[in-house]
């Protein structure tokens, strides 16, 4: 019988073996537990806006309270729970299994890629008790206020500069590891498609995190120094500053949403039992999003004053980029289509995901058409559409990937009954506390505003009940995968039936994750 | 490979990989400063070029020099460690830290006299001077100064390369991180090549 990697000894004894391990199925784990700590501190603060918005005129706290708790929940969910989310903790554990490999190309710079993690999160949390307090600028940081505040901005700033620095190295250490520790027989067309969204996502980690860190670096720069770039009375260009920022900030929503549609297109063809349709579509459209989408930043500056033409070329690529989005989709429902089904739970919340996202993703065209952005833009619209393709998206994506893999991380299975219950009033919640905000938006209620008026009462109240439904599934959930933690029942090494390469050891696996080297001689998904 | 060896493993292509990802990564960091300089320069475009007239041409000039020399040193460095010679590659990768240290010892002439004169970041006096001017003086510090940043870290690996190459770790046998950090070496170099004609040679 293997010893797991839990039980072989770390080079340090106790918590020293994992705070200084090298395998990347402990760094994992270290991404896991850390990004979900962040996560519920995000919805933390997203439950206690909603408190302020139940009702028109509400004064829990003040405008100045609201305005760093919505900056600290966009800063804390995008840059320390869905930018790492899936490639550093799912990503991390299984891409490695996936191709055969022993570990990452770089393990010592993978635990390095988390101990900035680390740091640049807690300098970040410092931020909020330090100095004029929390920031209050929006995740956005737009000029001129970001410079003129008071606020601690400099601090948190450099925090995510540190998280984008851990990114971008995980980015690197990822694309060497799949061009250079596949397994003999791995060909790239025998890759799961979970790696090669992790392959796509990694491009998009490289390449894009430098541009967010010198616009980062600038903003602080600018705060000690005024150096003028973006100050118009020194001849610098407010617009430029957004220009740089969404330069990064939009290849950043695909680098969250890639991987959720890699783990949805790995549990597919397990539960309907078939292979997936369109296997060369679905890789080449993940490269295609990763590409297209450097292209189309400007949709997110549409009222900010460019040009005409500008606004016309942005949003003619906006609508390219739904096209490999929408190939997916079709893609996926192809493959259920005649499938032997088995609705457990990974399929329950992955076809969630597809529903959830394809409401986001259409709501995007909306958006990206010029007209109707002009009505939509800075409202309540905007924030629906991302929650959909963010939370109903990724971080559906990334749940299903979770009770998918729970067997094979921790050897156990959680409780199939809870997990769907947890569905459930996932689901409902979820669509009272973000379809309102579409009926919101379109009536004209504007985002990042501690007040409302009286008009939008009613969807409001449906709004802020739907976060405690919603709230409500997430605890019955996680307490699920929690209690199975401990009290579940063993799993099996491959109790789905799985034919990528991470069912074919133990679970969870040993610290080599093979005993031998494993020969691949046929794709990932032959059921058949 | 099928190898599952208990050793650390080695793969020198990977390695090289790896490291010229991370230099892509640097290159868009500073793409980022030249492309707020192209777009400063563009509407500025009589500004900039008067503004450069305050630099040092000799300074710079020298500066070029000592930095395309040690690009040299470095890579003379690895080519002695790959035939064997440790002691002749000690003393280029010793030279390689003098000429760095002197840019940055330039540099900081440099810097001090433009201080002195008034032109730094919220000065009076700049202020006082035309938007180009401002914008020039501003992307001036910011860009020298994160590549300064850089020379002063490479610096600090090639000290550490030394200390490796003095015990052994690095060898004939395994000289790859001295390859990488010659590769790093080299793109503070080429980013010094276009920093100085965009700030030296635009009069």
């Amino acid at each position: 019988m293997e010893t797991s990697f839990y039980n072989t000894p770390g080079r340090f004894p106790g918590i020293f073996g994992w705070i200084f391990t090298t395998d990347h199925k402990r760094i994992g784990i270290l991404y896991l537990i850390s990004t979900l700590a962040f996560f519920f501190v995000g919805v933390s603060l997203g439950l206690t806006m909603r408190l302020e918005l139940i009702r028109s005129g509400m004064h829990l706290y003040s405008a100045q309270t609201y305005n760093a708790i919505f900056t600290l929940h966009g800063v804390i969910m995008i840059f320390l729970f869905i930018i790492p989310g899936i490639p550093s903790s799912l990503g991390n554990f299984i891409m490695p299994l996936q191709i055969g490999a022993r570990d990452v190309a770089f393990p010592k710079i993978n635990i390095l890629s988390w101990w900035l993690f680390i740091v640049g999160g807690a300098i970040a949390v410092t931020s909020l008790f330090t100095g004029g307090g929390p920031p209050d600028t929006g995740w956005t940081f737009y000029v001129p206020y970001s410079i003129r505040t008071g606020t601690n901005v400099s601090l948190a700033v450099f925090g995510v500069f540190l998280i984008g620095l851990s990114s971008t190295f995980t980015g690197m250490n990822f694309l060497t590891t799949i061009h250079r520790l596949r397994t003999e027989g791995m060909t790239w067309r025998r890759m799961s498609l979970f790696t090669w969204a992790i392959y796509a996502t990694s491009w998009v980690q490289l390449l894009a995190t430098p541009v967010i860190a010198i616009t980062l670096l600038l903003i602080i720069i600018e705060r000690f120094f005024g150096v003028g770039f973006f100050d118009p009375a020194k001849g610098g260009d407010p617009i430029l500053f957004e220009h740089m920022f969404w330069i990064y900030s939009h290849p950043a929503v695909y680098i969250m949403i890639l991987p959720a549609m890699g783990v949805v297109t790995d549990i597919i063809p397990v539960f309907a039992r078939k292979n997936i349709f369109g296997y060369t579509a679905i890789a080449a459209s993940s490269l295609a999003i990763a590409f297209v989408g450097y292209l189309v930043w400007g949709h997110h500056m549409f009222t900010s004053g460019m040009s005409d033409t500008a606004r016309v070329i942005f949003s003619f690529l906006t609508f390219i980029v739904a096209v490999p989005s929408g190939i997916k989709v079709f893609n996926w429902i192809a493959s259920l289509y005649k499938g032997s089904i088995t609705m457990a739970a990974p399929l329950l919340y992955t076809m969630g995901f597809i529903f959830l996202f394809s409401i986001g993703g259409l709501t995007g065209l909306v958006q990206g058409a010029l007209a109707t952005n002009v009505h939509v833009h800075g409202t309540y619209f905007i924030v629906a559409h991302f929650h959909y393709v963010m939370f109903g998206g990724a971080a559906m994506g990334f749940f299903a990937g979770l009770h998918y893999w729970f067997p094979k991380m921790f050897g156990k299975m959680y409780e199939e009954h809870l997990a769907k219950l947890a569905w459930g009033f996932l689901f409902i919640g979820f669509n009272m506390l973000y379809f309102s905000m579409f009926v919101l938006g379109w009536e004209g209620m504007p985002r990042r505003y501690y007040d409302y008026l009286p008009k939008f009462n009613a969807p409001n109240l449906v709004s802020t009940i739907g976060s405690w439904i919603l709230a409500m599934g997430l605890f019955i959930m996680f307490y699920n995968l929690i209690h199975s933690l401990f009290t579940g029942e063993k799993s099996g090494d491959n109790p789905w039936g799985g034919a990528t390469l991470e069912w074919q050891t133990s679970s969870p696996p040993p610290t080599e994750n093979f005993e031998e080297s494993p020969v691949v001689t046929k794709g990932p998904y032959s059921y058949r | 490979m099928a190898e599952l060896s208990h050793t650390e493993h080695r793969d020198y292509t990977g390695a090289k990989l790896g490291m010229w990802l991370f230099l892509f990564t640097e290159i868009l960091l500073f793409g980022g400063m030249f492309l707020l300089y192209s777009i400063y320069r563009t509407v500025h475009t009589q500004e900039f070029h008067e503004a450069a007239k305050e630099m040092s041409l000799v300074l710079g000039a020298v500066n070029t020099v000592i930095l395309l020399t040690s690009s040299m040193t470095m890579a003379l460095s690895i080519s002695a460690v790959k035939q064997g010679f440790r002691t002749r590659s000690l003393v280029y990768q010793a030279a390689t830290v003098i000429l760095g240290l002197v840019f940055l010892g330039n540099k900081f002439f440099e810097w001090r006299s433009h201080i002195q004169h008034g032109y730094y970041p919220n000065a009076p006096e700049l202020l006082a001077m035309s938007h180009g001017k401002i914008l020039y003086f501003g992307l001036y510090y910011v860009m020298t100064g994160i590549h300064g940043l850089h020379v002063l870290i490479g610096v600090g690996i090639i000290c550490f390369t030394f200390i490796l190459t003095l015990r052994g770790i690095i060898s004939s046998a395994d000289f790859i991180k001295l390859e990488n950090t010659g590769l790093f070496w080299h793109l503070v170099d080429v980013i010094w090549i276009y920093l100085f004609p965009l700030f030296y040679l635009i009069t």
